[in-house]
């Protein structure tokens, strides 16, 4: 999962104002929108999965997770004095039946994906995504072309800097969600700025 | 021996002996038919082997009351469980469940259970859940009043990866050493195998059972001896 961190001032510290939250040992979130409401979605998601491992005996399946974020979302938009949440959440886990991708949209919608995208630039990064062959690729693969996307769909002209932050869960991570290593994220990145260029280049 | 009236009212336990043991490819639960109140038998046909789910089975030893009722809610609770998950439920969820009722009700629960059963990421599993709500994963375990006789025997017959006849064999005859020496286990024996692909119960009446050291065979009336032609009448 990768998220594309718009800089809103020189002053803030790198790393700071982190996006994608690590929801349990084997699942974590990557949120796009009010970064308030995201915190919300967060903490009820690590609830609930600790919640359900206390009565259960194990870690809760993704699936499970998605159902029991969603239905919170959804739960929102049942009340006049409630509004609904003002962010998106793709959340991505490793569990028994292997690696799951879901994503819930502040109108309670949860689907799996093979490949998801929230924010302004979506419409073009899910193109992209289209266009790769995702059950050929291993997941450090995939965390180069998610960098390519995020540099590629980022709009020069009108945002600011940004900071790419990465997760992953795989097995390579020992199906545990955590920030992609540095020098991996350096490779991403600068696989990333050599897309770009030879694409200006044309 | 006097029987007094309090013995009528004393609470139905199931002395019992219950086992469950792994094989290759599944599970075998095992256990006697007696429940008594007192000394009084007041079912000697029980099933004490109790379904949670299709793929599930539960093994209840102790207060007939208790691990009846802590059946029943796991039971409930499971049921919910495979609805909400699209699929039928872990014997490792299943046995989490019954050891959380034990243990967060210790205070007031007299019951020592075996949960055993098969799903398709782990297979065959035993868990044991005793007395005061520890859950421990076993490849085969046993419980109940009767289980003190067999501990040795376990130690000497058990071995990894039998296959399911061993394992009934082994089971059968587990139960019945029991029941021989345990005045709170007897009556039937009763064995539920679960595996891949299903289910199956059997049922061991009295008389399919071996005799053990000093067992008599049945016989109609000890009279009949008397007729029988015997050098040796009686040995004084």
């Amino acid at each position: 999962m990768g998220v594309e961190k718009l800089i809103a001032s020189k002053m803030m510290l790198p790393g700071s104002n982190r996006r994608i939250h690590s929801v349990h040992r084997h699942s974590g979130m990557a949120v796009a929108g009010l970064a308030a409401d995201g915190r919300q979605i967060v903490t009820r998601a690590k609830s609930e999965a600790t919640n359900y491992e206390s009565v259960y005996g194990e870690p809760i399946p993704v699936k499970e997770l998605a159902q029991r974020v969603a239905s919170y979302v959804h739960l929102c938009t049942l009340y006049w004095w409630l509004r609904p949440f003002g962010c998106g959440v793709i959340l991505g886990g490793y569990d028994r039946d292997g690696p799951q991708l879901y994503m819930i949209e502040p109108s309670g919608i949860s689907y799996r994906y093979f490949g998801a995208a929230i924010g302004k630039g979506r419409q073009a990064a899910k193109t992209e995504i289209e266009k790769l062959k995702l059950s050929e690729m291993t997941c450090r693969q995939g965390v180069i072309e998610v960098a390519k996307i995020i540099y590629g769909v980022h709009d020069e002209a009108k945002d600011k800097a940004f900071e790419l932050e990465m997760s992953w869960v795989c097995d390579e991570s020992n199906r545990q969600h955590q920030k992609v290593p540095d020098e991996l994220l350096e490779e991403a990145k600068a696989a990333a700025r050599a897309a770009l260029e030879e694409m200006d280049a044309d | 021996m006097d029987l007094k009236m309090e013995d009528f009212n004393a609470p139905h336990s199931m002395g019992t002996t219950i086992i469950g043991v792994t094989y290759n490819g599944g599970v075998v639960l095992g256990a006697d038919s007696r429940t008594s109140t007192g000394v009084y038998v007041a079912n000697r046909a029980s099933d004490k082997i109790t379904q949670l789910t299709d793929n599930v089975y539960l093994c209840r030893s102790g207060s007939a009351a208790d691990s009846q009722t802590v059946s029943d809610y796991v039971r409930y609770f499971l049921h919910q469980h495979t609805i909400q998950l699209g699929q039928p439920a872990t014997v490792k969820v299943a046995a989490n469940l019954v050891r959380l009722l034990s243990y967060n009700n210790k205070n007031f629960l007299q019951t020592g259970m075996i949960v055993g059963g098969w799903d398709k990421y782990e297979g065959g599993k035993i868990y044991g859940v005793p007395l005061g709500g520890t859950i421990i994963e076993q490849p085969f375990a046993i419980g109940g009043s009767g289980s003190s006789y067999l501990y040795g025997f376990f130690d000497q017959a058990w071995k990894e990866g039998m296959t399911k006849e061993e394992a009934e064999q082994l089971v059968v005859k587990a139960v019945s050493l029991a029941i021989a020496r345990d005045g709170a286990s007897g009556g039937v024996v009763r064995t539920v195998t679960i595996n891949s692909e299903g289910v199956s119960r059997k049922f061991y009446p009295g008389d399919t059972l071996p005799l053990w050291h000093e067992e008599l065979e049945p016989q109609n009336s000890l009279l009949d001896m008397m007729n029988v032609a015997s050098p040796e009448p009686m040995n004084m």
